[in-house]
């Protein structure tokens, strides 16, 4: 096209400028970024959760335990299809800050319950055989370099360790990928029976269960029974959706996730707005040139073409480099695992990312122009003399 | 010789706020293919204003502006721009280059609007700065070339598309006098050899001595007569 040389010069006219301009912009949208990321990030575990689960807690806390006979007296409801129970067992390897979260299963159980997770056969049947086996995420096993056949030693305040030992030793029997994007890998899961006979207190408790209904659209009627069905018992229930508990879950660190969001979003903004004026500012200089070209016979639609480019080429240079840097880096690795298991750039965001770039360059451009061109052209060559 | 440009009743009015600003009122003037005509009268008293009439970047309130065989106050924006890109060129005061483009790229610019392609357009534009005597300065940005010379980028930028007629406002008016006279001495020749029709607007006798007729506008009117 003959008018690229044109723009391009436009471009180079003030190197430092556009140069800051651009560099501006691509900081702002590595945040935009980051900022959906860590958005998912709090969200996810609502999102991806499965309408027809059920998660079934202590109706005082979830810290509190119920008895592993539920599971028979749930499995027996109607309308309940399957039953697994979870137990929160608080791990620790080597230190506190290498959290992440581990939890006694009974494996067939768990893979009916949690088909979003793939594991493969011949891990399933390690598994099986291997008494003190786990199964780790592959968030996890990226994180600590852990492969199958290595050994990893926990120890649990919450349960202590097994009697006569000092720590409990786990071997690592398969890592497990997900079908579904947004699902948490960052955990580590063992064998209940192997928990329930090592553990030295509070043998024959679970920390929740997990149901699935038949009818999804029924889950609200089945968890009042649930709680009905447990009611002036020493461990009475509350039965809810997995989505809203895992709600309840962000909550609590919610409130810090929501002042990150408005900070970022707040600076996100601010730069967009100062990038925005500088590129409208250097339109608006050049009124009177823009007026030569109207003299000269350039239609008012090439004009505002002319500037619309240039301005969406420095937009799209900034923006464009930002999303992607940013996305690069989160599916390099997650920087933050212990913090937030899921952490990577939702492809929506890309989406909302690229088409923000395109408005701020049309916006930022269209403005000046628009405005120049409208003026007759006699007074924009006047503004001169 | 035949009439090139007819102004016939033109009136043109500002409007400032709630106050009318009236510039020419009721104003007829000719001019033939070939000539090369002086526009002088007092600041404010409407030449720019006339001169931006006649190249179409305005409309009069009242009147009719022809060239040759267009109605230039009746075009629409787009055709005005088109007849503008064939028609016109304008050279202004203060040159008005592109700073960011060397002489050669300036003066390639309105050829941009033709079909011409690459070659051809740098051709055309070697031939018209060659035209202005400035061959030696192809590659040189505005900012480093002298006002004179600067002029004669703009003189070659305005010529380059062979229009039909050269529309130049107070073209020596920010040059000393040598440079101004080279500058005039341009246009004489680009009257005299190729017959150019030229308007131009000036507050100097010395320049207007070189065109072929000059005439004065005041209080919104035309007259030929010298003022006292
Ligand atoms: N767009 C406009 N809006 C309002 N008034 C205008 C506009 N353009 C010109 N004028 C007024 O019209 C009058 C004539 O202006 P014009 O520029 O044509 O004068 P001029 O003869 O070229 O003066 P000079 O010799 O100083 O260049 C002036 O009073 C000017 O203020
Ligand atoms: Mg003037």
């Amino acid at each position: 096209m003959k008018y690229l040389g044109l723009i391009w010069s436009n471009l180079k006219r003030k190197k430092l400028r556009t140069t800051l301009t651009v560099l501006s912009i691509f900081v702002a949208f590595l945040l935009l970024a980051f900022l959906f990321a860590i958005k998912e990030a709090f969200t996810a575990g609502v999102r991806i959760a499965d309408a027809d689960r059920l998660i079934v807690r202590h109706k005082v806390s979830l810290i509190q335990t119920l008895p592993v006979s539920y599971a028979q007296r749930l499995a027996g409801l109607a309308g309940i299809d399957a039953v697994v129970h979870m137990t929160w067992f608080g791990g620790i390897y080597q230190e506190p800050k290498n959290f992440f979260a581990n939890m006694p299963v009974e494996p067939e159980k768990f893979y009916d319950l949690f088909p979003e997770f793939t594991l493969s056969p011949e891990a399933k049947e390690k598994w099986g055989k291997t008494r003190n086996g786990v199964i780790i995420g592959r968030a996890l096993a990226d994180r600590f370099q852990w492969k199958v056949g290595d050994r990893i030693p926990l120890t649990s305040p919450i349960w202590g360790e097994p009697e006569g030992e000092s720590v409990w030793d786990f071997e690592v029997c398969g890592i497990f990928d997900t079908s579904k994007k947004g699902a948490d890998t960052s955990g580590l899961y063992f064998r209940y029976d192997f928990f329930d006979e090592s553990r030295t207190k509070g043998k024959g408790e679970v920390g929740w269960y997990t149901v699935r209904v038949q009818n999804a659209d029924e889950a609200g009627a089945v968890a009042a029974k649930i709680d009905a069905e447990f009611a002036n018992s020493p461990f009475e229930t509350k039965a809810e959706p997995e989505g809203a508990f895992a709600a309840g879950f962000a909550q609590q660190i919610g409130d810090i996730g929501a002042i990150m969001i408005a900070v970022l979003s707040a600076v996100f903004f601010t730069i967009l707005l100062v990038a925005g004026n500088t590129m409208s500012q250097s339109v608006r200089e050049r009124t009177e040139e823009l007026g030569v070209l109207k003299a000269m016979g350039f239609t008012n639609g090439l004009i505002l073409v002319l500037v619309l480019a240039e301005s969406c080429v420095i937009a799209m240079l900034g923006g464009l480099v930002g999303l992607g840097l940013a996305w690069g880096l989160l599916q390099a690795g997650n920087p933050a695992p212990a913090l937030l298991p899921v952490f990577y750039v939702p492809d929506q965001a890309l989406i909302i990312g690229f088409v923000m770039v395109i408005a701020l360059g049309i916006i930022s451009g269209a403005m000046p122009a628009l405005a120049a061109v409208r003026l007759r052209t006699a007074e924009a060559l006047r503004r001169n003399g | 010789m035949s009439s090139l440009v007819q102004i016939k009743d033109v009136t043109k009015t500002f409007h400032r706020g709630s106050e009318d600003v009236p510039v020419l009122s009721g104003l007829n003037l000719t001019v033939a293919k070939g000539e090369f005509l002086a526009l002088m009268g007092p600041s404010g008293s409407g030449k720019s204003t006339l001169l931006n009439l006649i190249g179409g970047l305005d409309r009069p309130t009242k009147g009719s502006v022809s060239i040759g065989d267009d109605r230039v106050d009746q075009l629409s924006e787009r055709a005005l721009a088109a007849w503008r890109a064939r028609h016109v060129g304008f050279v202004f005061q203060f040159y008005n280059l592109m700073p960011v483009l060397t002489a050669l790229r300036n003066v390639e610019l309105p050829l941009l609007l033709t079909h011409l392609n690459k070659a051809q357009r740098r051709e055309h534009a070697e031939t018209a700065l060659k035209v202005v005597g400035l061959s030696h300065r192809l590659k040189h940005y505005p900012r480093t070339l002298s006002g004179g010379e600067q002029q004669r980028v703009g003189i070659a930028r305005a010529i380059v598309t062979d229009p039909t007629i050269l529309l130049c406002d107070e073209p020596t008016g920010d040059l000393d006098r040598k440079s101004g006279d080279e500058i005039l001495t341009l246009l004489q020749t680009l009257n005299q050899e190729q017959g150019k029709t030229i308007i131009m607007v000036t507050h100097d006798p010395h320049a207007s001595a070189r065109a072929t007729r000059t005439v004065h506008l005041d209080k919104g009117q035309l007259s030929t007569a010298q003022p006292e």
